[in-house]
């Protein structure tokens, strides 16, 4: 019999760690007993994108999509899905905001809005496979490179289609590579950056879990118009399952005899090899990760001579982000003018984001430059969960800021971000409510930066330290005005003198949360008052006697018995002196007795 | 060599040497691969590793020193790795630390007295989605608070 059904399972990381193997196997079992195994494909995928619905499956043709699905389901699914013809209602994705069930994947609100490029084949196709690649229309960009194309047409084909790098500074890249095109070096090297060091950012990852050869056909064409023959990926350690699965793509690209010394019969010679991070986040700084290639301490170094002319063991490198690489092919196909339709007229393009925090569908989007914050977040996000309020958003990681409900209008594109004091970065985007206490969270960039600097330039190794040390001091509750201007001070200091990107965008998250949040800062400074209860030095627990009923459940967990009372005779007495704040207490209060407050007491 | 690793390990060791001999800077990568077989990377592995690449021995420890990656110190039998990364912060990573130190006994960059685990903090493993998150050895546990975390560790009781 002919093949009936594609089943897709999602095997992106959320997916694997919400148990999406066993579904699978399940699903194999189940399909094979039934003696199916001819009618229905059963294929793994990258990620699908909605990460915290997760295990996902995607059915065509129809394009149903399942989500929490459990092994237990399976036999349903297959008894009434697959045989029947019904798809199992339970299992769809409910959206309230939409007040109706998503028969098929494309009803769904949190993909309405996307316009998938770059992440078009992940989640739809077998990232091990090269042959769906192929079928895709994989490696046809690279095919018509070699054949029809000369290098300065492709390089004069990516300047006019306006590309800029997703790796976070936003350069042409059309530019860097005519820069590289025009070296005259014997030996030229072309890396991907796929170090993705903001904490909360996947989307290079998820691009290499689920679809490596977009990745691999980017840089050939570039190894092709500016004259390489050599290429690295600088992959991070803690993604081994991108690690394997690039690896795997690599193989069978050579295989192919897309990769290798006469490739597509043309005669051109390109390989690549991975290379493996060691976890430091400066060495996404694209001299110091030039460094680390190489074998040495990922120091950044000072530039000029910029990459372009001398970067990997001394060889003119091209150098750009893994999503930079994913849209490669498809302008190569489609033509600069088609992209550069696309997303605003400064930014063309779309952008891949990774959202999470604070927001009911965490995951991975993709939309066209310009949407607005407010639509990714609320629209695709689906807002804030727990009907909580919306409190800030921040881009860029360590080296971008913390934007407030006032401007959730914004389009997102390089120029925009900026403005508002943070920066596009390489696509996280961290949704917080009012339960984050900003100071915490400048606090918390802070530390990261502070421990990461990579210790050569005295003001980002020592002027972190010292605005680390503020922030302390405020959020111990031993915060003084003057502390604020001395934030202000060290910050501008910082970010005017020190040599890579990591130290001048180091005071980010703190200027912007001064910027918006000084009232935070003040509160926490002249009242001892953390409005989100979030700083231990300044919350007290509470017992409210009109709701207490003695169960004597929390004396029972109090580690340094600060309660006390008798079971049966309320209220429960907390001593503030002893209590440590573990908060223990509040958790197993079965009747929301006991309150945490905040600020001086009067 | 002699005293911690065994004849075997450092047989491997040489092999990983072997392997690389040749290529352009390949010390952090035989370095992964040696703490993969080995678990870390104590001075006398250091030290064969800058014999075997013809480097000096300060570069070697230079390099691990630098990256988070490499331990000098031998570890638990399991490994946890909570999440640190932003979006697990905003979703109450220090608490899962407390909790962890609560059921364990133990801190950060800690291990337990009995050897079974040792606790580290991790800069996102990409699983924000599911924030906060931790792994134990190679598996991803999202979604954590106190129930979960001590139904998780149970597990491996
Ligand atoms: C501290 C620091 C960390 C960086 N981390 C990354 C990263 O993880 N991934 C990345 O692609 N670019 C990162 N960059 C940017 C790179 O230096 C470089 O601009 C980029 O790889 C160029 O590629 P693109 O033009 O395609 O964006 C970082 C820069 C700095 C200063
Ligand atoms: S700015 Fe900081 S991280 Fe960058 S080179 Fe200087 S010390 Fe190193
Ligand atoms: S747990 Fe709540 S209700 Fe029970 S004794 Fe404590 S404060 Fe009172
Ligand atoms: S990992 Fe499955 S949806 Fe993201
Ligand atoms: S921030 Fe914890 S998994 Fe990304």
């Amino acid at each position: 019999m002919n093949r009936r059904l594609d089943v897709l399972v999602c095997s992106g990381a959320a997916c694997v760690s919400s148990h999406s193997a066993e579904v699978k196997s399940a699903l194999a079992c189940e399909i094979d007993a039934r003696g199916l195994s001819d009618e229905i494909r059963l294929v793994e995928t990258g990620c699908m994108g909605p990460c915290e619905l997760g295990p996902v499956l995607l059915i065509y043709p129809g394009g149903t999509f399942y989500v929490r699905v459990s092994p237990n389901d399976v036999a349903e699914i297959v008894e009434e899905h697959f045989l029947k013809g019904r798809p199992v209602r339970r299992l769809l994705w409910e959206t309230p905001e939409a007040r109706r069930i998503a028969e098929e994947k494309k009803q769904v609100p949190f993909f309405e809005k996307q316009q998938k490029i770059v992440l078009a084949n992940c989640g739809e196709i077998d990232p091990e496979n090269i042959e769906e690649f192929i079928a895709t229309g994989g490696y046809e960009a690279l095919g018509r490179a070699l054949t029809e194309k000369s290098p300065e047409e492709l390089i004069e084909t990516l300047v006019a289609s306006g590309l800029r790098g997703r790796g976070g500074a936003g350069f042409p890249t059309g530019l860097k590579w005519r820069f590289v095109a025009r070296e005259s070096g014997k030996t030229k090297v072309v890396v991907c950056n796929a170090d993705e060091g903001d904490p909360g950012a996947f989307m290079d990852r998820s691009l290499l879990e689920g679809d490596p050869h977009s990745v691999i056909e980017g840089m050939t064409i570039a190894a092709y118009a500016v004259g390489a023959n050599h290429g690295y990926v600088y992959v991070r350690a803690e993604y081994p399952l991108a690690i394997r699965r690039l690896k795997t793509a690599i193989e069978q690209a050579r295989n192919a005899g897309l990769l290798g010394l006469n490739i597509l019969e043309t005669g051109f010679a390109f390989d690549l090899e991975v290379r493996i991070g060691a976890g430091a986040f400066v060495c996404g700084e694209e001299t110091a990760l030039i460094a680390s290639i190489e074998g040495e301490r990922g120091m950044p170094r000072t530039r000029p001579p910029y990459p372009s002319t001398s970067g990997v063991f001394g060889h003119p490198t091209l150098i750009n982000n893994a999503e930079t690489w994913g849209n490669i092919r498809h302008i190569v196909l489609h033509g600069a003018q088609w992209f550069a339709a696309i997303g605003t007229p400064q930014s063309p393009g779309t952008k891949v984001f990774a959202l999470s925090g604070k927001v009911v569908n965490t995951g991975l989007v993709e939309v066209p430059m310009g949407t607005t914050l407010r639509e990714v977040i609320f629209d695709i996000g689906g807002g804030i969960p727990n009907g909580k309020a919306f409190k800030a958003v921040q881009t860029g990681g360590p080296s971008g800021g913390c934007i407030p409900a006032e401007y959730l209008d914004t389009p997102i594109d390089y120029e925009s971000l900026k403005k508002l004091g943070a920066i596009m970065g390489s696509g996280g985007i961290i949704v917080m409510d009012e339960d984050n206490c900003m100071v915490n969270i400048a606090k918390y960039f802070l530390d990261f930066t502070c421990d990461e600097s990579c210790g050569k330039c005295v003001p980002c190794r020592a002027g972190t330290r010292q605005m680390l040390d503020l922030l302390e001091k405020i959020t111990d509750g031993k915060g003084e005005t003057a502390d604020i201007d001395r934030l202000r001070s060290l910050g501008m200091m910082v970010a005017s003198t020190s040599l890579c990107g990591l130290g001048q965008s180091a005071p980010n998250p703190v200027l912007s949360t001064l910027k918006y949040f000084g009232h935070e800062y003040q509160a926490h400074i002249h009242e001892h008052r953390c409005e989100a209860k979030v700083c231990p030095s300044m919350i007290r627990f509470e017992i409210n006697p009109a709701a207490c009923r003695a169960c004597d459940k929390c004396r029972t967990v109090c580690p340094v018995t600060a309660i006390t009372g008798k079971p049966g005779t309320p209220p429960y007495q907390l001593d503030a002196q002893t209590c440590i704040r573990c908060g223990r207490c509040a958790e197993v209060c079965p009747f929301d007795a006991i309150a945490i407050n905040s600020g001086d007491l009067n | 060599m002699t005293g911690v690793i065994t004849a075997q390990q450092s047989e491997t060791l040489q092999r990983i040497l072997d392997e690389f001999k040749g290529t352009q800077g390949p010390l952090i990568q035989v370095l992964h691969q040696a703490q993969d077989v080995l678990g870390y990377l104590p001075a006398e592995v250091q030290s064969a590793v800058a014999d075997g690449l013809a480097l000096p021995l300060s570069t070697v420890s230079g390099v691990v020193t630098f990256y988070n990656f490499f331990r000098t110190e031998p570890r638990g039998e399991h490994v946890i790795s909570i999440c640190t990364g932003t979006a697990c912060h905003v979703k109450g990573a220090d608490r899962m630390i407390d909790i962890l130190r609560d059921v364990l006994g133990v801190g950060l960059e800690e291990t337990t007295q009995d050897r079974r685990f040792t606790v580290q903090g991790v800069r996102c493993i990409g699983a924000c989605g599911l924030a906060p998150v931790m792994m134990i050895d190679d598996e991803v546990y999202g979604k954590l608070d106190r129930k979960r975390i001590q139904e998780i560790l149970a597990l491996y009781e």
